[in-house]
């Protein structure tokens, strides 16, 4: 009897599986569009981090014989007025939109937390003024601060980043706050009050940790969002300067002047531009129902 | 509904008193120098012979911060007076009320287009829930989100004159001249930019359609053996909207912003337009009064918005 319970104990034996792996099985399983975006997230994460491998040539190679070639075999994507092909400069532009995509959202991110997170917990007085200030700042329409920021500062990809990670860091302090606003009143909150805790470490260790959820739908989202604005504002010509390919700056510029002769100039980097935010909001959306289910529906 | 209308007006004031500050900080402020990038990039000491000091003073710099705010807003509250453009030294005032009616033409028609798509296809939507056409439109919404508007622009501008030999009129004429040859040009930029907008208004008119007729009223409409379209457009469509005016107010500075970019592409001489001018030539007056006439534009449009919406909802009005 004893060696019968034995081998039971051994043929279901408690497994402990990664958190994250199950994470993602249930991405796959319940949200099967969302899973094939995250994909396509993931594919052009490789390929800004590894542009400079994938790339067949540089983003800035002129070549004059090969100008304005229709798409090949040679040149998948076609080259510009300059000869330069298209897919490499659209790999680096891939390059550009990582780079300030998540550096911009980490900081927008991080500001939304640090206001969101005190403005929500503090409330009173200081929160009704600060939150006259966010409302200020929203009637302000992105672009234009934009436009406003890099008529002072100049064009630049640091100064585009820190814009646009205070930009939308001031705007998703909202979705923090009204996050914080509802878990302040928990139970653990109060018990953690009363047992002496200081306010940084109620905050830091009990409110932080539960309103990491809309947070991280918060960080996805807003990489799509930037990557969008900044194409924007580099197709209005104040983005990060040529050479450098952006995709936005792809689609205006010299690269306009052209598109009547090579209309393909037209297409890839506004194809581009369009699957990569567009899977960046699925894949926030299916993140946002898996993990922040009161958020459903909402934006 | 005067409580509420006080409350609100009362509301705006800080709000406005921000938004001035944000302005007057974003330009003045920011690490480099105005001066020194107007020297150094417009040749301005060097072709008018207009010394550093000089200069300062014409722009009010040499005096402190907290003066030149309240000059500034002095000016603008008290004569409406936004100081004069730097490079053809007329009243900048001049310059945003000639632009600002354009950029509000396009802006109102794109919401027409955007409320014309979004409020049919998202009833639909709702009343033929999981069916093929909502899985459709719901795709649809989301692809419109993603899909850059400057990227349709610049297609609309490329691909009709390559297959067909048409493109999109570009010499602006004024609605008060010829309205026909105005509203031409207009509409395809309008389009473009209410698709874009159509896409969230579709969403939220659907997820609020689908909330309304689950209720009990709708409930008892249906039982007393009313037709659909009755039941639909009478009960359901108009408490279902009421959060959608909102929506319109939110989205006010998106369309601006849109608005900048269909200026740009379809050369319509509007704010955005103006602005990008005035960054091009450094007019700090111009880029400032673009910058706090659009804040204001859309507080007093959210203004609007909310207090139809107490118009609208009577549980509003007297709360």
């Amino acid at each position: 009897m004893a060696s019968i319970a034995e081998t039971s104990l051994q043929v279901a034996p408690r497994r402990r599986r990664n958190p994250v792996l199950q994470f993602l099985a249930r991405l796959f399983r319940e949200k099967p569009l969302g899973a094939v975006c995250a994909v396509i997230f993931v594919l052009f994460l490789f390929c800004g981090i590894f542009a400079d491998v994938l790339a067949p040539y540089g983003y800035n190679k002129i070549a004059p014989l090969n100008r304005l070639k229709p798409p090949s075999w040679a040149f998948p994507f076609g080259t510009d007025n300059l000869g330069r092909d298209m897919l490499s400069r659209c790999l680096y532009g891939a390059q550009l939109s990582v780079i300030i995509g998540f550096c911009a959202a980490g900081i927008a991110t991080f500001i939304s937390i640090v206001l969101g997170i005190v403005s929500g917990y503090i409330g009173g007085k200081f929160d009704l003024v600060l939150q006259r200030f966010v409302d200020a700042w929203m009637s302000f329409p992105d672009l234009i601060i934009l436009i406003v920021v890099v008529s002072v500062v100049g064009p630049g990809m640091p100064q585009i980043i820190v814009t646009l990670g205070l930009l939308l860091g001031i705007a998703g302090s909202r979705i923090v706050r009204s996050a914080v606003v509802s878990v302040r009143e928990n139970m653990y909150v109060h018990a953690a009050q009363s047992t002496g805790a200081s306010t940084f470490r109620i905050l830091w260790r009990h409110i932080l940790p539960n309103v990491m959820a809309p947070i991280i739908v918060l960080f996805t989202t807003r990489v799509g969002t930037v990557i969008l604005a900044e194409s924007g504002l580099s197709f209005l010509g104040l983005g990060v300067p040529p050479p450098a390919p952006t995709w936005g700056g792809l689609l205006s510029g010299s690269g306009r002047t052209f598109m009547l002769q090579g209309p393909w100039l037209a297409l890839a980097p506004g194809l581009c531009l369009t699957i990569v935010v567009y899977s960046t909001n699925m894949f926030g959306d299916a993140l946002r129902d898996l993990l922040d289910p009161r958020m459903r529906g909402s934006r | 509904m005067q409580a509420y209308l006080v409350r609100r007006i009362l509301a705006l004031i800080p709000t406005l008193f921000f938004a001035s500050v944000i302005v007057f900080v974003t330009v003045r402020l920011i690490p480099g120098n105005i001066i020194d990038l107007m020297l150094s990039q417009n040749d301005i000491g060097a072709s008018s012979k207009i010394s550093r000091d000089q200069l300062e003073k014409v722009l009010g710099l040499d005096q402190p911060m907290w003066l030149q705010y309240g000059r500034w807003v002095g000016a603008i509250l008290f004569h409406g007076d936004f100081g004069n453009s730097l490079w053809q030294s007329t009243p900048v005032g001049e310059f945003l009320f000639a632009r600002l009616p354009i950029t509000f033409e396009l802006g109102f028609m794109a919401l027409i287009v955007a409320l014309s798509i979004a409020i049919p296809i998202g009833v639909y939507s709702a009343v033929r829930q999981d069916s093929g056409g909502d899985y459709i439109a719901r795709s649809f919404s989301i692809l419109m989100l993603a899909v850059p508007s400057f990227w349709i622009g610049t297609m609309v501008m490329v691909f009709p004159s390559i297959w067909w030999g048409w493109s999109p009129p570009m010499q602006f004429v004024s609605f008060s001249v010829d309205p026909l040859k105005n509203l031409s040009q207009m509409v395809t930029p309008a389009i473009i930019l209410g698709f874009g907008l159509s896409a969230l208004t579709m969403r939220l008119t659907r997820t609020m359609m689908l909330e309304v007729l689950r209720q009990d009223y709708i409930r008892t409409a249906w039982a007393k053996g009313l037709g659909e379209r009755l039941v639909v457009a009478r009960h359901a469509l108009r408490n279902a909207l009421i959060p959608v005016v909102t929506l319109i107010g939110l989205q006010a500075p998106l369309l601006i912003g849109g608005a900048v970019i269909m200026e740009q592409i379809f050369v319509i001489p509007g704010m955005g337009l103006l602005l990008l001018d005035a960054v091009s030539q450094r007019d700090y007056p111009i880029i400032t009064g673009v910058f706090l006439i659009v804040g204001v534009a859309v507080m007093f449009i959210n203004l609007i918005v909310d207090l139809s919406y107490g118009l609208l909802d009577p549980k509003v009005r007297y709360r």
